[in-house]
Parts: structure tokens; C-alpha cells; sequence
């Protein structure tokens, strides 16, 4: 059981590794990244059973993560690397020739703690309900976790895994909407209103959380483990998590810009400078 | 010209259904899914003799194929089952991404396939999905010709590693093929040994390919004719062999001409023996209401095409 202090550390230093990525090849997705640092070390460093030094396919009784929004990788590659799945110094391959490091998460390289590819929007959950599907086959009481980004929800797939998942009672499935109201032309709001996600899926049947600072680990941590709770009681749990897109970094924090774009080399360094070294750079 | 009698004519679907009822007893592993089609992809006994492996999804294909790759994680042997046009174009990318190149242990089976769906229309007829499949890497394409081929394909597909389309049809056909066979992945079938020309055909236009061949024996010409029910990986050695035999190739297949069967043969003999080819297949063109031998008879793929077509090869010799 870590403090929310140490998980703190470890996202300072996650931020760093995101940052350290997406300048390295000028290229890649730092905004949604950074967002969602709090929650990723949250479900790899305290929430999940899972075992990053002996990585199986199959996961049989570990928990199991899907990345639907599959361009946030430098986070999951970060926090991949930092539990201990392969190794740290592997993160300077993101994105170049021949990594296993793809720009958007893959199996074809056989990059351990990656079961999907993703990046194509809205296929993960299906995914996910599958895996959840032979856990209960298997008799393997596990939970399955999807992240999924809020303009990924515009896609038709999700709304068709989410009707499926509560009429078949996917129960061992908590999914997760990083909400932070931004896609590439804009934000939610400008390109396409949503209304409310709450709304939409509880008449979809699922069992809904809110999650209002997604960017506070003491409260990422505490709805998890409340999500945990209500899994195995025939609904599927949505946890609706805000978050400020770029958080940790102030230039990039409030706006949409910062979606697909690298940081110069004094933009790093003014990054780097607002978030400690903590567990040393790779 | 080698005798083929058969003594009923049965849908290849069926065939589909018989194989997967058999796995369903034989390998605890294998499951099924369904988007709203289940008696008319035959799946009706496997959903009845093994409820809990067996998955109706609704009218939501794209939720099909990814729920049949997550099952995949856990150990599982996912058959989806849809008519062949939503089993391929409507979910392309999830195919692409969830399965493909996620190497995903999924069969995608495919029923209602090509102009033999018959009435419903150009809507449900495709013609492009052996050209959709084939050109994804990995992904193994299987075309079979009649029922116990159909039976066979689908319980050799659970025993092969790896993503595979199986495509198969609605109406009855000549079931003529022994009921005890061995099928080969990639392995092609020589039905008839000749001398004159080559006839590559797969699916139902396999028995249309032997009415060919009876016809030209009788015309004097020794055609020699070849099932190829795997498109891919294409049984190189078996198409190049009989082409250096016979020095003229027709390709017969109830598909486009651009990326079916004829396309693979065409490309191969291209760069391995330059060699006269004449296509039987659908040139360019969506299909329409009507019977399935009324289609077959319009759109040229019946077994006087393929007479024609060899008759033309043949004076390119």
C-alpha cells in the first residue's frame, strides 16, 4: 500500500518520462498524457493485481488494463516501464525505427503490458468485454479497466459496448472517460456537445461515478478503489473522471493545443524544471 | 474427365453449423458469436448445446469483433458469424486494428456471401470481401465449395494459430466432396488431371468448374481443374506446376475480378511463368435482386463462362 505522497513522487517523475518522449522525436501526444498521470500510476502502482515481471497474453487471475484512446501511450509506455514491464531505458525508443515503442500501443513488436492495439477510437471497450467475458468463462474473479478519452465517445462502437456490457451484465468491467473536454479541433463542446455523459450512461444501465479531480491522487485513488466495490453486482461501473488536459506543466494546462504537439527544447526544459526527477531520468 | 456424382445438394452454411457443433463438443476452448443471425449462419445447435459459450451481440457488428478479440485474451477460440458483408467491410478497421495486426486467434465467418444471397440485393451481395481479407497481413482466407469442405474448413480453422476469414454461402450446391476429408490450409485440390488447360475455381463455382470440364471433355479438350479453397496463402507450387503443364490458366470465382482469386493467381503467375489467364468473375459491378441462378447466369459465372473462357485462353496459347 503506497501513501499518496509516494504516488505523488512517482507521477512527477512520469511526467518527466512524457514530456522526455514526445520532445525526444518531436512528435506524439503530451496533453492527454499528462492528464491522466494521477490515474494510470494509481491503477499500476496501488490499484491493480497484476504481475509486470512475468507478463503472460492471457493475464490469467491478474486484473487487466485497455487503452481505448491509444495515443495517450507515452503515459502508459511510463508507467509501463516504471512497474516494471520492460525496461526504463526502452522508453528512449518511442517512436523511432524499430522500437517496440509504436506511436500508438501495439502487440506486433511484443511489447509486454500491451494486449490491443489502439489508436483507431472507440474499439478498446469492445476489447475489454471480451476479456472480461473469458474471465468469467475461466472462473478467474479479476476486474478488467478501459480508459477511454471523452471525444473518443463520438465514435459509434463505445455506445454499441456500452448497451452490450450492462444487458449482459459485464460486472467485472470499470471503465474510465478521461473528461478533459478537449479534442484536436477544439474543445468537446466546440466540435461536437456531448450533453451529459452521466445521464447517457445510466440509461445505458451502467453503475456511474463522478469523479470531480481526477488530478488529485488522494481522490483518484479513493473512487478506484470505491469502483472496485461495486463490481460483481451486476452492472458495469463508469467512473467520469475531469481532468486538465497537459496538467503538471502550466503552459500546456487549459487548452487543446497542446493534444498532438512537442515541446521545444526550451519548453522541456521550463517542463521539466515544475517536475522533480524523483525515480531518475532514463 | 474423373466422374463427381453427389447424391444431394446442401448450403455450405449448414456445413458451417455441423462443424461448428461438432467443435463445440470437441474443444471446450471454442466459442461462438452472433450479430442477430443465428439460424441463418446455422448456428442454432452450438447456441442451444453450449449456452454459455455462446454469445448473441445484436445488430452491432464492430462490438462483435472486438468482443471476439478480448476473448481471445483468456484463452478462447471466438467464431463470429454474420452475413459476409457485414462480417467484412462494416467492421474493416476493427478487423484491422482488434485482430489483424493485434494477431488475434478470431475466425470471422462469413455466410450469405457473393450473387448467390440472391433477392435481398446488391445491399447484401458482396463481391469484394476475399480482396478486403486477403490484402490484410496474417490473415489466412478460406473459400470453400460445398457442404462436408465447409465442415471440414471449420474445424481445421480452430486447430490453426492466428486470425482467419472463412467464407461461405445460402444456397444448396452439389455436396460431392468426400464427408471423411482432410483439410489443408493452403493446400489446394486437384480434382481432375489434363493436358490443355488450367481452371483455378473456388466456392460454388468449384461444381460449376466440373460441368465446365465435362463440356469441354466432350468438345475434346483436357482441362485440368484445381480447388483452390484457401486463397490464402495461396498453394504456390500446386498453381505453378500445372500451369508449366498446361501453358493456359482460367480463374473462376463468384467474386470481383479485382482482388479476388484470379487477382492472386494472375500475380503470382506474373512474376514466377508468364502465362495466358482468362478470368470467370464479376467485372466491376454491384450485383441486384433476382434468383441465385438467374444472377449466376447474368453476371457470367456459369459453367458455359468458363467454357468460353477456355476456348479463348486457348487460342492464346
Amino acid at each position: 500500500m503506497a501513501s499518496t505522497a509516494e504516488l505523488e513522487r512517482i507521477v512527477s517523475q512520469v511526467r518527466r518520462d512524457i514530456v522526455r518522449q514526445v520532445h525526444a522525436v518531436n512528435s506524439g501526444h503530451p496533453g492527454g498524457s499528462l492528464g491522466c498521470a494521477e490515474y494510470f500510476v494509481s491503477l499500476y502502482f496501488e490499484i491493480m493485481k497484476h504481475n509486470p515481471s512475468n507478463f503472460t497474453m492471457d493475464g490469467k487471475n491478474e486484473d487487466l488494463f485497455f487503452l481505448s484512446n491509444g495515443h495517450i501511450s507515452p503515459v502508459f509506455y511510463s508507467v509501463l516501464a516504471r512497474s516494471g514491464y520492460f525496461p526504463v531505458a526502452e522508453l528512449a525508443t518511442f517512436r523511432k525505427l524499430n522500437s517496440r515503442l509504436q506511436g500508438h500501443p501495439t502487440t506486433h513488436e511484443g511489447l509486454p503490458g500491451v494486449r490491443v492495439a489502439s489508436g483507431s477510437l472507440g474499439q478498446g471497450m469492445s476489447v475489454a468485454i471480451g476479456a472480461a467475458l473469458a474471465k468469467k468463462l475461466n472462473k478467474d474473479t479479476s476486474i478488467v479497466y478501459t480508459l477511454h478519452g471523452d471525444g473518443e465517445l463520438q465514435e459509434g462502437q463505445i455506445w454499441e459496448a456500452a448497451m452490450y456490457a450492462s444487458a449482459k451484465k459485464v460486472d467485472n468491467l470499470i471503465s474510465t472517460v478521461d473528461m478533459n473536454g478537449q479534442q484536436i479541433d477544439g474543445s468537446t463542446d466546440q466540435v461536437l456537445p456531448m450533453g451529459s455523459l452521466r445521464a447517457k450512461f445510466e440509461a445505458f444501465g451502467w453503475d456511474v461515478m463522478d469523479l470531480e479531480k481526477g488530478n488529485e491522487m488522494g481522490s483518484v485513488v479513493a473512487t478506484l478503489k470505491k469502483a472496485k466495490e461495486h463490481t460483481g453486482k451486476g452492472k458495469p461501473v463508469m467512473i467520469l473522471m475531469k481532468t486538465e488536459m497537459g496538467n503538471g506543466v502550466d503552459f500546456m494546462m487549459g487548452s487543446h493545443k497542446w493534444h498532438g504537439v512537442a515541446p521545444n527544447d526550451e519548453q522541456l526544459a521550463q517542463a521539466l524544471n515544475q517536475n522533480a526527477e524523483t525515480l531518475g531520468d532514463y | 474427365m474423373k466422374k463427381y456424382t453427389f447424391t444431394e445438394k446442401k448450403d455450405t452454411r449448414s456445413g458451417f453449423g455441423a462443424g461448428l457443433s461438432e467443435l463445440g463438443k470437441s474443444n471446450p476452448n471454442v466459442v461462438a458469436l452472433c450479430a442477430d443471425l443465428t439460424g441463418s449462419l446455422k448456428m442454432d445447435a452450438f447456441a442451444k448445446d453450449h449456452p454459455e459459450r455462446f454469445f448473441q451481440i445484436g445488430i452491432a457488428e464492430a462490438n462483435m469483433i472486438g468482443i471476439a478479440a478480448g476473448l481471445t485474451i483468456g484463452g478462447k477460440i471466438p467464431f463470429t458469424g454474420t452475413f459476409a458483408n457485414f462480417s467484412t467491410g462494416r467492421v474493416y478497421d476493427q478487423i484491422r486494428q482488434s485482430v489483424a495486426y493485434s494477431g488475434k486467434n478470431v475466425k470471422i465467418c462469413a455466410s450469405h456471401a457473393g450473387l448467390t444471397l440472391g433477392e435481398d440485393g446488391a445491399t447484401h451481395q458482396i463481391l469484394e470481401d476475399l480482396g478486403l481479407m486477403k490484402m490484410l497481413p496474417g490473415m489466412v482466407v478460406i473459400n470453400p465449395c460445398d457442404f462436408n469442405q465447409t465442415k471440414a474448413a471449420t474445424i481445421a480453422i480452430a486447430s490453426h494459430e492466428g486470425p482467419v476469414y472463412l467464407r461461405f454461402g445460402r444456397p444448396t450446391v452439389p455436396n460431392f466432396t468426400p464427408a471423411d476429408q482432410k483439410f489443408e490450409i493452403g493446400k489446394a485440390v486437384m480434382l481432375n488431371e489434363g493436358t490443355d488447360v488450367t481452371i483455378f475455381a473456388t466456392g460454388h463455382l468449384v461444381w460449376k468448374a466440373i460441368e465446365a470440364g465435362e463440356q469441354l471433355a466432350a468438345q475434346g479438350i483436357s482441362a485440368e481443374i484445381i480447388n483452390i479453397h484457401t486463397i490464402k496463402p495461396l498453394d504456390n507450387t500446386a498453381v505453378i506446376n500445372s500451369a508449366k503443364k498446361t501453358r493456359c490458366v482460367v480463374t473462376a470465382e463468384e467474386h470481383q475480378m479485382n482482388g479476388g482469386l484470379g487477382d492472386s493467381i494472375a500475380q503470382l503467375l506474373a512474376r514466377e511463368l508468364p502465362t495466358p489467364i482468362e478470368m470467370v468473375a464479376v467485372n466491376d459491378s454491384f450485383g441486384e435482386s433476382g434468383t441465385p441462378d438467374q444472377l449466376m447466369t447474368k453476371y457470367g459465372l456459369d459453367a458455359v463462362n468458363i467454357v468460353e473462357a477456355v476456348n479463348k485462353v486457348l487460342k492464346r496459347k
